[in-house]
């Protein structure tokens, strides 16, 4: 397609949830770190002393955020990074005390597949089950915990479907019982209130970029004393845990969207639920053949996500693309597998409700005017396709 | 070919405004291949009628698809070449002839113009059956194996969901 086009229309960004536009006021806040305060953080000069100070100012303002020590918090390039940390990092520092390790079945490919290498490696995995909403049972987590249990984990909140798990009542368990407890906070840091003690968490992944800040810059919160392994090597960077040189703008953005979400989040969230619920009341009384997917109250304020019968994901994506609307499907003809997304089949989806799957993401600059015209064309698009589709009614 | 995710221009022009949509009353051959666990399917209808020199012709031709971007626009394409065409002729169209027209299809993509012209062959394949006519052995073959494939392909995903 043609970019200049595309540039020209109207565009209208509802996949927050996949990335966000960073903030003018963090692209602000980094632009220094880039030619005049490049120093390395591990060098003696005044250079280098002006990075570290920076780092771990920037580390303090993070762990605010989640009410942790700064010394809790290490840097990392992504959440990917992050849960493949959290997962092999554990499992090889405390195969002495057990090899079982337990996740929900809808956490991110990130923890999806490291769990399956772990799998591969000698290490016993348990998948727990979850009800049509995507919700984990508690119960369960405690029924499947034994005496080789090293680690569960329970994703805060459900990127596809937006379902806000039962973290605290999980961390309590493993709190009791012993285990360490992770929790895969990539879509609700900065966007909802976190406060590790409160959920017992002992590990805690976040990505920058999700909100407002820079690509390439996740964390880690692991509380003191919990052992685990690095998975580079070297020069012993972030208290040995993660040795690479600190990309210390990146993370000077990532504290600055901490800072910035910690002041806007509370009436960010609730705007956002507000709009949230007008697309989603603004579908259901518009569009027959649909289906609200994940949880309707324990829900991200920002996430919306729908079936609609007859028509497939992919269609609708591109034939919204060219109405300038960005949104995003878990339907297998999008995906580079070809196969149907692995959250919407785990809440029992028929397939051709999940080929129909649509999910919008809100964000900072999502306005009103913008939910209005996702409703005025929207029914048009499902009906043009439905046309199409042998499947019509 | 080629191996990104982005499709041409002309692939979008039929993802638009797709030719030949719709159903046939009463046609004279039905083609539906596919299934809806791997996300394709497309129903092909034809009208055959003998042409001034006797010669039978695939009349008109619509079709109806549940489907990505890609398997629209193979589907507009297919129907654009078949028609006006001898059953002989349209039974040589080549997937290579949609991918072309469509100006290239993303790699992961292009079984969508194998499975337009699995709809078109089976159509005829139909149409031919109704009417106990011969069936030329390529296409009893084509249609074997078209049966054989869907049957290896549900079976397939069925245990991939499972498994998960």
């Amino acid at each position: 397609m043609n970019n200049k086009k595309i540039m020209a229309k109207k565009r209208i960004y509802l996949d927050y949830g996949a990335t966000t536009p960073v903030d003018p006021r963090v692209i602000k806040a980094m632009i220094p770190f880039f030619n005049e305060k490049f120093g390395n953080t591990m060098s003696l000069h005044g250079f280098g002393q002006e990075a570290k100070l920076v780092l771990e100012k920037s580390r303090e303002q993070v762990a605010d955020l989640i009410k942790a020590k700064a010394n809790e918090i290490i840097f990392t390039s992504s959440a990917t990074e992050s849960n493949n940390l959290v997962l092999k990092g554990i499992a090889f520092s405390n195969r002495k005390k057990g090899n079982h390790i337990i996740i929900s079945p809808i956490e991110h490919p990130c923890i999806m597949e490291t769990a399956k290498w772990l799998e591969k490696n000698g290490f016993e995995i348990s998948r727990l089950s979850i009800d049509k909403y995507g919700l984990v049972d508690p119960k369960e987590v405690k029924k499947l915990i034994k005496k080789e249990t090293i680690l569960v984990s329970v994703m805060h909140a459900n990127n596809e479907i937006g379902t806000i798990e039962p973290i605290k009542e999980i961390g309590a368990i493993c709190k009791k019982q012993g285990v360490y407890f992770h929790t895969d906070a990539t879509q609700t840091f900065g966007k909802i209130p976190i406060d590790v003690n409160e959920i017992n968490a002992d590990l805690l992944s976040a990505s920058s970029h999700k909100f407002y800040g820079p690509k390439g810059v996740g964390c880690l919160f692991i509380r003191e004393g919990v052992k685990i392994t690095p998975l580079l090597h070297g020069g012993g960077h972030e208290s040995g845990l993660r040795s690479a040189t600190v990309n210390v703008a990146g993370i000077v953005g990532f504290a600055k969207a901490v800072e910035l979400a910690k002041k806007e989040m509370k009436k960010e969230s609730k705007q956002l639920a507000e709009l949230r619920d007008k697309l989603i009341k603004g579908i259901s009384g518009n569009i027959k053949d649909i289906q609200l997917n994940g949880h309707p109250e324990k829900r991200l304020p920002n996430n919306v996500n729908f079936s609609f019968s007859f028509v497939e994901g992919e269609s609708l994506v591109i034939q919204l693309d060219l109405l300038g609307i960005a949104v995003s499907t878990g339907s297998a003809c999008s995906s580079d597998k070809l196969l149907p997304s692995h959250v919407l089949s785990a809440i029992k989806l028929k397939p051709y409700q999940i080929h129909g799957s649509l999910r919008f993401t809100l964000g900072r600059w999502t306005k009103e005017a913008d939910i209005d015209y996702v409703l005025k064309v929207l029914p048009n698009v499902v009906e043009k396709l439905r046309e199409i589709s042998p499947y019509k009614k | 070919m080629n191996n990104n995710k982005i499709y041409t221009k002309k692939v979008i022009e039929h993802f638009k405004n797709p030719h030949n949509l719709g159903k046939i009353k009463n046609p004279d051959g039905i083609g539906k291949v596919g299934n809806l666990i791997c996300g394709d399917v497309m129903h092909i209808y034809i009208q055959v009628e003998k042409n001034k020199k006797g010669k039978e012709i695939i009349k008109n031709i619509k079709f109806e698809t549940f489907g990505c971007v890609a398997a629209l626009s193979t589907s507009s394409v297919i129907t654009d070449l078949a028609k006006g065409k001898t059953l002989d002729k349209a039974l040589q169209i080549n997937k290579d002839d949609i991918v072309k027209i469509l100006g290239g299809l993303p790699a992961i993509k292009l079984h969508c113009s194998v499975l337009a012209m699995d709809a078109l062959s089976e159509a005829i394949y139909d149409y031919l059956a109704k009417n106990k006519r011969e069936i030329p052995k390529e296409l009893q073959k084509r249609h074997k194996k078209i049966k054989k494939d869907l049957e290896v392909i549900e079976k397939r995903y069925e245990g991939l969901l499972k498994k998960k």
